[in-house]
């Protein structure tokens, strides 16, 4: 979403300079798993602030509703019955949504100007009306967190409430959140209070416990406290990274191979025009009539 | 509450049991979390299901609906064989010394003086030995063969380990765990708090259930401590404050009590009801029942409740039976009910049996409905397909609809599990006709009066000489009322302590119950609201300011009584009146007075050599582990299996008489509508979802996103034995009706070895039904059975029978 007072970073497709005048603090959410209770309440917030209403839907064998991310819904508890050897069984509860990649595949991925941008204190945002709707931030991002919208076919997905954010508030989820699973501050404050987070679980019976900071996208603004460490229970990926297909695709090689193919066309073309001729509207009517 | 939400962030055990905060209150939860995370707390979660709560529990044990009392019962032989008790605490503070009558005994399920006719006991037997002097005898030395002690060493010795898995189903090991982290609270400086709201309330020995609890609180000497007590988590805003003021058939408000049809004298009333003390020195403060009662007539009234007409007391209703919700609907459905007057409720959904319910609201002549919504109630009448197959051509009740405010459009207090009276304020004008409550009712009595006043009537005086002092007749002002409930001195009240002056003027607001007289002088609508609106509005107050770091917020709104935080605090103390635990301090005596940072719940001058107990309501002075002639059903709790049991027998005893809770009360045609395990064979059970707010949230487009469609839990095993996979769509049946819903198949409920066999257990959420804009679904009250609680009534939703199948 447009309209916010905060200094961008960097834009996908811009070659511009940053402003870069002012610096600001690397903002972060913590997401601590093991105080979450499923109450939807971020959900319902975050329908709320952002004016989002989806469909009243069915049932499918699991509290998890929304079935999934939308343009409609940018955030999304998710529910996984895991047993867990020697531990019995676990109710895993996830609050899904975009992550904020300190490198945003996303935003590498996107060939339209403007309609990624990072703002300086770390948040990913979408400008929708700069989006051209062609999919490549989907496919750019290792979390598949951008949905597309049924009807303008735009890519929407979670802005950490960066308009709350650039006039001094939280995100709407974090100031409902009631359990304080959410909480909000400067990255580095964000961590510490992980850590001792991890520290208290593990001193509970979690000695797997873990801060899930991803650095193969340097890092996130969106951290997790997993209580069972391993990522993969709780539908994140081991390793996170951008795939190599979109670095390949926004690299100088893709680049340089682009300007070579524009040229041999232009060369073939010239080639053929010179062999062939032009084309003749009027023996192509001809054949319509036939 | 005991204590209050805020208080829970000092337990250093929380057992949640009958109960699910995660998901039916989730924002008083985030105390729990505070608990664990900052007190290093263990949360314990016993339920039938693996719940939201579970989630994130340290110990979860599963069990079978209904059996919670052989659970408790289980830890309470634990603690009491193992010796892992606050020896000091249950000397002092409880019943344990007290020498019960001879005549009491116990045997194979049945307490002495039962009327198998009857269904009820004769309680006589259920009592203390007393002395010459007529104080209960006791030996603090706890040998004493029929000491209460002793008594209830024998009375639980029964629940063994082996005993409680073979009723229960609980695993051996983790029933194990959870005795052994409760008793770790036996401890002078250890606490643990019990959460539980309707998962014990629900179930025909409810009460007893809580009971259970108390004792095992008062063993370890949880009760009075930051951090302890028995913690009712009122679900519904405002059920607190409807139960404070007395909106029950057989209560009047602080929990005064309607006089029977067989009192007709209100000195005798007043005088069985103001108990005197049972041991030397001790408080009974339910002596001054009588100051109570008077400004509570004086307060309705006013200058027509007089010395001579026993301050109006012919004016009150004399009770010729009770009038509980199932009596009230099986008059209905006899045919003997006329009208009948909806208030914020929606008996169509929240009673059991819909059937029934439909029939009798069939009966009615007239029905009015007064609600900010369309309820399911105020549209029995019309046919919504399967979900409401009715034959509105068949029906002749008027309905009428008043639709009311919901509580954002309104003033007023709201009163939460913690005491607290919160006042709030307007934040939207009520759309359409809609009026606020109070001038609704103000309405219908102007009328009512109107119509006495032109024509007479049998009584007419309860109705021409109400008070109603309210600036606008027609629509009273939230604040008028809330002044009225507080009251306010009738006369000068003299300073006996101190001649010539005066502790209140004529028309001062009071400031506590203290002052209440029970000569006229003095009027309080409801004592123990009084202190909340002096000369200012105490419950508007909005100070967070915590000086003590335990929870407190003295400057927080108001807590009834006289903002006091946590009820019996000096039970805190030892007996000499140091704190317990030195690093939570609540009260202390000073040397000249009891101090601290709560109100202390004593006589504030009584030195702790006096010998004054702490549970000063008590005519003991001590908390009960015997509970006397006060339940109807047993002065200690039993497991009785629910009326609708998935055993053919009964897994305790031997007598049939003593299968099901022997004091409950049961209608024939509802005995009739009990299903047997040959054809319902599974273990069901209703609950609430976070999602959603009872019939209400289904109405709000948010809430049906996040929970759109009906659906029923069921295990992985049962799911397998009967061919059903997650998202079909199943039947589920009970004796007396039937929905449908999409299956949940989950992990979180487990087949459970109970007494030789297998139980499997379905859950049943409530929450859809056939208006709002979820998908459209069926009452879960269509499976229901109609009995309830032997001493309250609340019907037994949380046990009953049912089978399922594929459709």
């Amino acid at each position: 979403m447009a309209l916010e007072s905060l200094d961008v970073r960097r834009r996908s497709a811009t070659e511009t300079t940053s402003p870069s005048a002012r610096s600001s603090v690397e903002v972060a959410k913590l997401i601590d798993v093991s105080r979450c209770i499923g109450c939807k309440a971020c959900q319902a917030a975050c329908m709320e602030w952002n004016d989002l209403r989806d469909r009243v839907g069915e049932t499918r064998g699991t509290y998890q509703n929304p079935p999934d991310l939308s343009d409609q819904s940018w955030t999304l508890m998710r529910f996984r019955e895991v047993e867990l050897p020697g531990k019995g069984l676990a109710w895993i509860i996830v609050k899904d949504g975009c992550l904020h990649c300190a490198d945003p595949g996303c935003l590498r991925a996107c060939p339209a100007p403007g309609a990624v941008v990072q703002f300086s204190n770390g948040v990913v945002d979408f400008h929708e009306e700069n989006c051209i709707g062609c999919g490549y931030c989907q496919a750019g991002c290792p979390f598949n967190i951008p949905r597309f919208g049924a009807r303008d076919g735009k890519a929407y997905k979670c802005t950490l409430c960066s308009d709350r954010l650039a006039v001094g508030l939280e995100p709407a989820c974090i100031k409902t959140c009631p359990t304080q699973c959410l909480s909000f501050g400067a990255k580095a404050d964000m961590l510490r209070l992980a850590a001792g987070r991890v520290r208290e679980l593990q001193g509970r019976g979690f000695e797997e416990a873990r801060v899930y900071d991803p650095p193969g996208v340097s890092g996130t603004h969106v951290v997790y406290v997993l209580p069972h460490g391993d990522p993969a229970l709780y539908g994140l990926p081991r390793e996170a990274g951008i795939s190599p297909l979109v670095t390949l695709w926004r690299s100088t090689f893709a680049r340089g191979l682009g300007v070579v193919t524009m040229v041999s066309v232009l060369v073939a073309g010239f080639f053929h025009w010179m062999k062939v001729g032009p084309v003749d509207p009027d023996r192509r009517a001809d054949r319509k009539e036939e | 509450m005991t204590n209050h939400w805020t208080d829970i962030k000092n337990a250093d055990v929380v057992m949640v049991m009958g109960g699910n905060p995660a998901e039916a209150h989730p924002c008083g939860f985030k105390w729990v979390t505070e608990a664990k995370a900052n007190n290093h707390a263990r949360l314990i979660v016993v339920d039938p299901r693996f719940t939201r709560t579970a989630a994130v529990a340290d110990l979860f044990v599963q069990i079978r609906p209904g059996t919670d009392i052989a659970f408790l019962s289980g830890v309470m032989n634990y603690l009491l064989s193992n010796d892992h008790v606050q020896r000091e605490y249950v000397a002092a503070y409880t019943n344990a010394p007290f020498v019960v009558r001879e005549q009491y005994a116990f045997d194979d399920g049945l307490f002495s003086g039962y009327d198998e006719g009857a269904r009820s006991y004769d309680k006589a037997s259920w009592a203390y030995e007393l002395g010459p002097d007529g104080f209960a005898q006791v030996d603090p030395t706890l040998r004493h063969p029929r000491c209460v002690y002793q008594l209830l060493k024998r009375h639980v010795s029964r629940y063994t380990p082996e005993v409680v898995s073979r009723i229960t189903g609980a695993d051996p090991a983790r029933f194990r765990q959870v005795c052994e982290l409760v008793a770790s609270t036996a401890a002078p400086d250890r606490v643990m708090t019990s959460l539980y709201a309707l998962g014990w309330t629900q179930h025909t020995v409810g009460a007893q259930n809580i009971r259970a609890m108390a004792m095992i609180q008062l063993l370890l000497g949880n009760m009075g401590m930051p951090g302890g007590g028995v913690n009712a988590l009122r679900g519904h805003s405002n059920i607190q404050g409807l139960t404070d003021l007395g909106v029950l058939s057989d209560l009047l408000p602080g929990y005064l009590t309607v006089p029977k049809e067989t009192e007709p004298d209100w000195k005798r009333y007043v005088e069985v009801r103001a108990l005197k003390p049972l041991r030397p020195g001790q408080m009974s403060y339910w002596q001054n029942y009588g100051k109570f009662f008077v400004s509570l007539q004086k307060a309705w009234w006013g200058d027509a409740a007089t010395r001579e007409n026993g301050f109006a007391y012919d004016y009150l209703p004399k009770l010729d039976r009770l009038y509980d919700i199932l009596a009230v609907f099986e008059l209905m459905h006899q045919g003997r009910v006329h009208g009948y007057v909806c208030q914020g409720f929606n008996p169509l959904a929240s009673a059991p049996n819909r059937a029934k319910v439909t029939e009798a609201l069939s009966k009615l002549e007239f029905l009015v409905v007064i609600d900010p919504l369309r309820t399911e109630t105020s549209e029995f009448w019309k046919n919504a397909g399967p979900s409401n197959p009715v034959d509105p051509s068949r029906i002749r009740t008027e309905v009428f609809r008043l639709p009311s405010t919901c509580f954002a459009e309104e003033d007023g207090s709201l009163t939460n599990s913690s005491r607290w009276l919160q006042w709030h304020y307007k934040g939207a004008e009520p759309p359409g006709e809609a009026r606020g409550d109070l001038g609704i009712v103000a309405g219908i009595f102007q009328r009512v009066r109107a119509l006495y006043q032109k024509e007479g009537g049998k009584l007419p005086d309860p109705i021409l000489k109400l008070t109603w002092p309210y600036l606008d007749p027609a629509s009273p002002s939230p604040e008028e009322v809330a002044r009225e409930y507080n009251g306010r001195a009738l006369a000068d009240l003299p300073d006996k302590a101190n001649p010539g002056k005066t502790l209140a003027k004529r028309g001062d607001q009071l400031t506590t119950f203290g002052l209440l007289q029970d000569d006229g002088s003095t009027a309080s609508g409801c004592w123990i609201y009084c202190g909340s609106y002096t000369d200012q509005n105490l419950m508007a107050r909005r100070d967070p300011a915590d000086p003590s770091g335990l929870g407190l917020a003295p400057g927080w709104a108001w807590a009834w009584p006289v903002n006091r935080r946590i009820l019996y605090n000096v039970a805190s103390t030892d007996p000499a009146g140091k704190p317990w635990d030195p690093r939570r301090p609540l009260v202390r005596w000073s040397g000249e007075q009891w101090v601290g940072a709560d109100v202390p719940d004593y006589k504030p001058d009584v030195p702790p050599s006096a010998g004054m107990r702490p549970f000063i309501l008590n005519p003991e002075g001590v908390g009960r582990l015997f509970g006397a002639d006060k339940l109807v059903d047993g002065p200690f709790p039993e497991h009785y299996e629910p009326f609708e049991s998935p055993l053919s027998a009964d897994p305790l005893h031997r007598r049939p008489a003593a299968r099901n809770n022997p004091a409950a009360r049961i209608f024939p045609d509802d005995r009739a509508a009990l299903g047997s395990p040959d054809e319902f064979p599974y273990a069901a059970t209703t609950y609430r979802l976070t999602e959603h707010f009872h019939f209400w949230t289904k109405h709000a487009r948010i809430p049906a996103v996040l929970q759109p469609e009906q659906f029923v839990e069921i295990g992985e095993a049962l799911a397998r034995e009967k061919g059903i996979r997650d998202g079909d769509r199943v039947r589920v049946r009970s004796r007396r009706g039937q929905l449908e819903a999409k299956a949940l198949v989950t992990k979180r409920i487990q087949p459970l070895q109970v007494a030789g066999r297998v139980v499997h257990t379905v859950g049943v959420p409530i929450h859809w039904g056939f208006i709002g804009l979820t998908r459209p679904g069926y009452l879960a009250n269509a499976l229901t059975p109609v009995v309830g609680d032997a001493n309250v009534q609340t019907p037994e939703f949380k046990a009953f029978l049912v089978n399922v199948e594929k459709v």
